[in-house]
């Protein structure tokens, strides 16, 4: 598995390593990684189109593939060529699959960061998104845009139950 | 279509080296991946789902107020020779201008703030791809104002969002957050003192990862490294730039004391290095972008010791930007031969220097 980031083996050189070459000298066996001009140098050429989301997708492999996903069509199997989902759908489509490339990828495969307010919150989203408004405004004064300051402020307004 | 000229500084206000920590860092950028609900990602659209979407972006862009006073306009629209230029401006990434060599792709587009250093690529992987772009290390700076552009749009356009996975993203790479922080630093110190790298493998070590000045792909030239984080998905947007910040930080400490070093133990060394890059950059007749960028950083790292009293980081951070092929083409009005460029772009760092007063009385000989 290459390392994403891994620095170049060459001598004095700095370049990230692309090429990831395993050598095996009368039964003894060495890593070597190289970035693409000092593995040319050494006369050592890449496989093309190797690329490592498409190394990735391989992680993610089961016995028996997924179905196609049905709003897009994508199959598991031109993911795992092209390393790119086809739409949003993919990600249920794939789920169990793409959950295990998700965590090789990331080390997790719950979202921690910001949670989606959609255009028509409802409930407990309604605050969240006058919050939201709310720091937008503070934001508008503090760079004097008086204009947008007071649609902001009208959006509040609008929003926050009377009194 | 909006005229681009209308940006000031044409989207380069983080050239002016204004920034927090600006010897060491050039700049900050944050981006963050976005996509639409209900339409398939870019590579699997055709030219209908491609303009829909840049259609629905489009009104939200025109008919919202982030972001602020937008220029927007379609890759088509450009045309291919300033879509160069905003590539070498960085406010658009080559995938959007279709690869290398092939035609512009269909609905890709930008939209560029006037008042703010925040733009929007649409079409490009992901539907949406919005960055914040400023001088120095200014994570949470970036961080806000790009937050408050995706708070923004979408409120107006239903995301593709998932409970579990975040934000979904055409590669499950950028999943999660969708956000991708990079600095742009410049470590000669720590490359004079042969630590350079080890600090690059203990990047790596860190979970983040790093490149060279023109993204992907691009070799470290002049020793000026993009340090960004590499996952995107399991941790908060504030834990991520975090974790990048707390890294630079660490970074600029060692390689201020690196610097120090050299210029206390190597001093004739430095000075012969600053002043050999000065004089090429100043009198040759000819010089290719590496070249280029190898001297400007020797020149930057003298000017950063104040071995140099001039020129200042803004037009060292200019030479950078207007010296690349797009922009020497433009200068020109024509498109110049890779040997013509070469010409051009040495009179071209010789005029910049020369305009801002070269170094001055005692500059040890620009009387010519």
């Amino acid at each position: 598995m290459p390392e994403p980031g891994r620095v170049c083996d060459g001598e004095n050189c700095e370049e990230p390593a692309v090429v990831h070459v395993k050598q095996i000298v009368g039964g003894e066996e060495s890593d070597h990684h190289y970035c693409r001009a000092c593995a040319q140098r050494k006369g050592i050429s890449p496989k093309t189109g190797a690329n490592v989301a498409a190394l990735l997708a391989q992680l993610g492999e089961t016995s028996v593939p997924p179905e196609p996903c049905s709003f897009c069509g994508l199959t598991w199997k031109d993911f795992r060529r092209r390393g790119r989902l086809g739409c949003p759908e993919c990600y249920a489509a794939f789920e169990p699959n793409l959950r295990r490339v998700l965590q090789r990828v990331h080390g997790a495969a719950q979202h921690a960061g910001k949670v989606y307010l959609p255009p028509d919150p409802a409930g407990a989203d309604m605050d969240r998104r006058i919050g939201s408004l709310r720091r937008r405004l503070q934001r508008a004064v503090e760079a004097e845009d008086f204009e947008r300051a007071a649609q902001l402020r009208d959006r509040i307004l609008e929003m926050e139950p009377a009194e | 279509m909006d005229d681009l000229q209308t940006i000031p500084d044409f989207g380069l206000g983080w050239l002016d080296g204004a920034g927090p920590d600006a010897d060491v860092v050039i700049s900050t950028r944050v981006r963050l991946a976005r996509n639409l609900q209900g339409r398939p990602y870019v590579s699997r659209a055709g030219p209908e789902d491609r303009e829909e979407v840049l259609a629905a972006v489009a009104r939200v862009v025109r008919q919202g107020s982030l972001p602020r006073e937008a220029v927007f306009a379609s890759m088509e629209e450009i045309g291919p020779r300033d879509g160069r230029i905003l590539l070498e401006r960085r406010l658009v990434s080559q995938e959007l201008l279709g690869g290398s060599g092939a035609r512009l792709p269909a609905g890709a587009a930008v939209a560029v703030s006037r008042l703010d250093p925040v733009s929007v690529m649409v079409n490009e992987e992901d539907h949406l791809r919005m960055q914040c772009l400023v001088s120095g290390l200014r994570l949470a700076d970036a961080w806000e104002l790009v937050d408050e552009l995706d708070d923004e749009i979408g409120e107006r356009l239903p995301l593709a969002y998932h409970h579990e996975f975040g934000y979904l993203t055409a590669c499950p790479t950028n999943a999660g957050t969708g956000l991708r922080a990079s600095v742009l630093v410049h470590l000669p110190g720590l490359a004079a003192t042969k630590e350079l790298k080890p600090v690059l493998r203990g990047i790596v070590e860190c979970g983040l990862t790093f490149r060279g000045f023109h993204g992907e792909g691009s070799g470290v030239v002049g020793n000026f490294v993009q340090i960004s984080n590499q996952t995107t998905l399991g941790r908060s947007e504030a834990d991520l730039l975090d974790h990048l910040g707390q890294l630079v930080e660490t970074l600029i400490g060692k390689e201020r004391n690196a610097r120090e070093v050299l210029v206390r133990d190597a001093r004739t060394v430095i000075e012969d290095l600053v002043w050999r890059a000065y004089g090429v950059l100043m009198y040759a007749r000819t010089l290719s972008s590496e070249e280029l960028v190898n001297h400007l950083a020797g020149v930057r790292l003298g000017v950063s010791l104040k071995l140099l009293p001039a020129p200042s980081v803004y037009t060292l951070n200019k030479l950078m930007i207007f010296s690349q092929a797009a922009h020497l083409d433009q200068a020109a009005g024509r498109e110049l031969s890779p040997p013509e460029r070469h010409e051009h772009r040495a009179e071209y760092v010789r005029r910049a220097v020369e305009s801002e007063g070269g170094l001055g009385e005692n500059d040890g000989g620009t009387s010519g």
